[in-house]
């Protein structure tokens, strides 16, 4: 045990010094400032706010969210108190012992730059542009290359912080949003956001989430998310993130092999939320017993081409 | 889970404003757990369960409207049973209900009273119309009665008629109501210092329902009243946001008074 305590799992990621790579993702147990700084004392590396916008959204009726046999299902529809009431909660949230991520959604770039400018003091912005359930907000910006790039700059210009770009799955070709994030100045790129799913009352007809369809998440987009984490990585020059049905110590091994620098972790804090723990002792494990660090396993996969 | 198909079985009219629904469906719940009441079209709640098998509502917004004129033969759907619910403690207990909150705290009482626990139950309304399951209670132990506006029992509140009993003489203490009758209670519990032999069922604005979202954090402990709750030791609650503020659907703080 000792010798798994001294693995060195600190990774640096646009300028972030985080203890270790697993963060808590975006809409995930972030609405208030304590709930982010108990998150961020259960052994999280960083942990990213809800996503924020410029007006007061409660958000879509319930339900929003359940658990299926595959993953889970929601809508939530980002419920969000405006900037200008999340100031506060952010300030909290900065008390605890890992930096703070400000998730950050907006229709068009002035919006963007707005939020981010009311929530100054944050130690990094992630632009959520791949939500798949809000109108006019989330992957109705990000599925169009043009809108992200200009998005990513103007929220580049009103800050000085790394700016990290969420991206959708629901696009034919994520990596052409994720060059157009790049060229807009993203300082990383977060894949993916969650996968448009819906699921129906067989008793009565009735769609069950309250927005009739939203995004999956968990177990059940991993190889999905995978498989983008993989060709970004192959074709970007900035870090990626990897985000999506990480459960366990092996999801995240495999996530960095495809070329996560860190991970993001959110459904699973279901099971438990000291997940972030679990899976960083796992990885310090893994990383001991293969006599590697964590360098030598990020992006691994890309050079494992026959014999 | 996605939510079960519950069949109304029988519907009966507590009070003026508080309805039960029989369901056919009977879960494997702990007294105090919840679950998620879907009314199709409209909106999901968090209910608690009066019985394993029926919900106790309160008509005070549009799906609590629909569930309290819902008839026998109609539907619903059902998540849980979710959360953690009240763990029984020692031999002697008090059990301090408000309004609605004695639909959680019944299924408590009975439990304890068949395992030949001393239940003592104070119950409060704002009217005696409105009081709800009295006579159940009173078949788990002794009653007493408080209305706001004296129409049965005590004239005043709850916490007045604590100061009756000699509190240090029960081995705990389990209340659900008000936010404000709670926060009464549990400063009354910390006067004499026993507020860690006390368990309070708390209610917050939920969404998810499954300890994901985070809507239903409390501060200043991040705890999630879904899944760390909705029943918390009265020691946890001392510094709480308990009967100052709670959070609206879109995460705003808003007072309570």
């Amino acid at each position: 045990m000792n010798n798994i305590a001294k693995i060195d799992l600190s990774v640096e990621l646009t300028g972030l010094a985080l203890e270790n790579p697993t963060i808590l993702a975006a809409g995930v147990l972030g609405t208030t400032g304590s709930s982010l700084k108990r998150m961020s004392n259960s052994g999280a590396g960083a942990v990213v706010t809800k996503s924020i916008g410029i007006e007061p959204k409660p958000g879509h009726p319930n339900p929003t969210m359940f658990k299926l046999e595959c993953g889970f299902l929601n809508a939530m529809g980002l419920p969000n108190p405006a900037y200008k009431e999340f100031r506060s909660e952010l300030d909290t949230a900065k008390e605890g012992s890992v930096p703070v991520i400000a998730s950050v959604f907006g229709a068009h770039p002035d919006e963007f730059s707005e939020i981010i400018t009311g929530l100054d003091g944050a130690d990094a912005y992630e632009l959520n542009v791949s939500c798949p359930h809000a109108s006019g907000y989330g992957a109705v910006v990000g599925t169009d290359p043009a809108l992200v790039e200009e998005i990513t700059r103007a929220s580049k210009h009103a800050t000085s912080a790394p700016v990290w770009v969420k991206l959708t799955p629901n696009t034919t070709d994520v990596v052409e949003i994720g060059k157009a994030a790049r060229k807009g100045g993203a300082d990383a790129v977060v894949a993916v956001n969650t996968v448009r799913g819906m699921a129906i009352d067989i008793h009565s007809g009735y769609p069950i989430l309250g927005n009739r369809f939203g995004g999956l998440s968990g177990a059940a987009i991993h190889p999905v998310a995978v498989k983008c984490v993989y060709d970004l990585y192959q074709a970007l020059d900035i870090p990626v993130i990897g985000v999506g049905g990480i459960s366990k110590w092996q999801d995240a091994v495999e996530m960095m092999m495809a070329g996560a620098r860190a991970v993001q972790i959110g459904s699973a804090v279901y099971d438990s939320i000291n997940v972030f723990n679990d899976v960083t002792v796992g990885l310090a494990q893994y990383l001991t017993s293969h006599s590697r660090v964590l360098d030598d396993i990020i992006g691994l996969a890309h050079s494992k081409v026959g014999l | 889970m996605k939510p079960q198909n519950a069949v109304i079985t029988e519907v009966i009219h507590e009070t003026p404003t508080i309805t039960t629904l029989k369901t056919d469906i009977e879960l494997d719940a702990q007294p105090g757990q919840f679950v998620m009441v879907w009314v199709r079209g409209l909106d999901e709640v968090p209910m608690a369960l009066s019985h394993p098998d029926s919900i106790t509502v309160q008509r005070v917004g549009d799906a609590t409207a629909a569930l309290s004129d819902m008839k026998v033969g109609d539907s619903i759907g059902i998540r849980g049973p979710f959360g953690n619910g009240f763990e029984l403690e020692g031999t002697k207990i008090m059990i301090i209900a408000g309004g609605v909150g004695c639909a959680p705290l019944l299924p408590l009482a009975r439990l304890a009273h068949a395992k030949g626990l001393d239940v003592t139950t104070i119950i409060g309304a704002r009217t005696g119309d409105e009081l709800l399951f009295e006579q159940q209670f009173s078949q788990c132990g002794v009653v007493s009665v408080a209305t706001d506006d004296g129409s049965k029992g005590h004239y005043g509140l709850i916490t007045e008629l604590m100061v009756q009993f000699d509190l240090t003489g029960f081995d705990h203490c389990y209340v659900c109501g008000p936010e404000l009758m709670m926060e009464g209670v549990l400063d009354m519990l910390q006067v004499q210092g026993i507020e860690a032999r006390s368990q309070f069922s708390l209610h917050r604005y939920f969404k998810c329902g499954i300890g994901v979202c985070g809507a239903c954090t409390i501060d200043p402990s991040g705890l999630r009243v879904c899944k760390d709750g909705p029943v918390f030791k009265g020691d946890m609650l001392t510094k709480s946001e308990l009967g100052k503020w709670h959070r609206d659907a879109t995460g705003k703080k808003k007072r309570l008074s």
